[in-house]
């Protein structure tokens, strides 16, 4: 349902604020449906905070994540809760996640995290969880049962007996194309604590699972991928709704698996290619993605964003807020079983943009 | 005497002569070996290498940002549309000049000249990652 401006000015109050930052005037539906009440929550990620130097950081990146919690925070009615989807340091240091702590600290709400391997691989998640939290969790709310994910491990040889010292674990893993990095996954360990967490979920509870890589294999070079992601699939197949959002790919994606909808959240840092374009390689991209519309480098915000989401139905439905471009919808539809955009999913839709080569 | 002096002079221009002809013929266009093309690609794959290390580094700006950051495998660099009009730019460039625009902005550094080993390696690296894309100049 839209708002016109002058409605969203009254009921925010906001004039100025909404002039500077404009937002999608976007009224929430709080009908309420079934058993599961109407509420969203919002969605940042991918903030690639970079230390140049002391209190030097890459500015681009820095006003990427100070536009979307500037923008987020105008957002009415408030979301129940924000989500941050991982990589909120460009190279795990300390110097990065206190100033991209500080900036999130602007957000007004309850904010979550997701931990991405940009956080993690200098020092393995330990200042993490000291500033921040547990790697992996879940919670409950209004009907809905979340699980955070720490999908970002991979093999032990490769991250304990491979690298002369832990800041080149991290460039390794921190350069995207390495032919030397390691796959994703989430682990054993990890898998068993998942099984156990939603043996206490009814069937019919839907579940959102938060994870920073895809729990699915589009392509593996980049790893948009998490090797052991059927076996995590396998443990959401008993839930009649089941959804999985996860960063890192910092583009629009999504795709139905079974009874999974898989949908992925837009970077606030920087966009990235579809790996279609990449023209040595093949790759597994849903076919039912429309595809983001190309970036213009010359307008550095442009094809990076946020998001929020709404679970009416128990299912989500992603609003992207894209700066200098056509904010996008893709929400689950029951009719089909599957996620759609709501304005380009026919092929007659579609706009030159959105072709990449 | 002076008969002997002539041969003699006959004789080294002749071999001279003879040497310049032997010359000419091992600089023929069509006389290189398999040898010669393994070198060839080494020489040209050793640049390529060179711009993979660049492209990867944080030496070409002053923010410590990389181009594959962007550009993965240089992937959306589409060098085969190049030259092409750049409408930001409003008139059209070489992929050169894209490249330093790249360098100059996101990266936040000073421009390479166009004849820099270091431009060269980067659109070597650049276009061998699109090896087999069929060109498109112009395209968008």
């Amino acid at each position: 349902m839209s708002m016109n401006r002058r409605a969203f000015l009254k009921t925010t109050g906001a004039g100025l604020m909404a002039a500077a930052f404009p937002v999608s005037l976007v009224k929430l539906a709080f009908g309420g449906e079934g058993s599961i009440p109407d509420f969203t929550f919002g969605y940042i990620s991918d903030a690639h905070i970079q230390q140049i130097k002391g209190t030097q950081f890459v500015r681009n990146w820095d006003m990427g994540l100070i536009r979307a919690v500037r923008e987020a925070n105008l957002l009415t009615p408030r979301p129940d809760f924000f989500m941050f989807g991982g990589d909120l340091a460009q190279l795990g240091k300390k110097e990065e996640l206190d100033h991209g702590l500080e900036i999130m600290s602007n957000l007004r709400g309850k904010v979550r995290y997701v931990i991405g391997e940009h956080d993690y691989y200098l020092d393995l998640g330990k200042y993490w969880q000291e500033k921040i939290g547990p790697l992996y969790y879940s919670f409950d709310h209004k009907g809905v049962h979340f699980v955070v994910l720490n999908s970002i491990l991979t093999y032990d040889k490769w991250t304990y007996e491979t690298w002369p010292s832990p800041m080149d674990r991290m460039l390794a893993m921190a350069r995207l194309d390495n032919p030397k990095g390691s796959p994703f996954m989430v682990g054993d360990q990890q898998i068993a604590w998942l099984k156990k967490d939603l043996a206490k979920i009814k069937q019919n509870t839907p579940v959102v699972v938060f994870s920073h890589s895809p729990i699915q294999k589009i392509f593996k070079p980049w790893n948009f991928w998490t090797q052991d992601a059927e076996k995590v699939q396998a443990l959401l197949k008993p839930f009649e709704k089941a959804t999985v959002i996860y960063g890192h790919v910092h583009q629009i994606q999504y795709n139905q698996i079974g009874n999974i909808t898989f949908q992925a959240v837009m970077a606030t840092a920087w966009p990235w290619p579809y790996p279609e374009s990449y023209s040595q390689l093949a790759n597994c991209l849903p076919k039912i993605t429309v595809p983001m519309n190309r970036a213009d480098p010359f307008f550095e915000r442009d094809a990076t964003g946020w998001q929020f989401v709404d679970m009416k139905s128990g299912k989500t439905a992603i609003h992207y807020q894209l700066p200098d471009n056509q904010n996008r919808t893709v929400a689950y539809d029951a009719a089909t079983g599957k996620p759609q955009d709501m304005k380009y999913q026919d092929y007659s839709r579609r706009i030159p943009p959105q072709t990449h080569f | 005497m002076r008969n002997s002096r002539f041969f003699k002079s006959a004789c080294l221009a002749a071999l001279i002569g003879l040497g310049f002809l032997a010359i000419s013929f091992s600089i023929q266009a069509d006389d290189f070996t398999e040898g010669d093309l393994k070198r060839w690609n080494q020489e040209f794959m050793s640049v390529v290498a060179t711009g993979e290390k660049l492209f990867h580094s944080s030496e070409l700006g002053t923010n410590k940002v990389s181009c594959d950051q962007c550009h993965p495998n240089a992937a959306n660099t589409h060098p085969e549309t190049y030259p092409k009009f750049q409408q930001q730019l409003g008139r059209v460039i070489t992929l050169s000049e894209m490249i330093n625009w790249c360098i100059q902005n996101p990266l936040e550094g000073e421009p390479l000249p166009l004849d820099d080993a270091k431009m060269t390696a980067l659109l070597s690296y650049i276009t061998w990652e699109r090896r087999g894309v069929p060109l498109a100049p112009g395209k968008h």
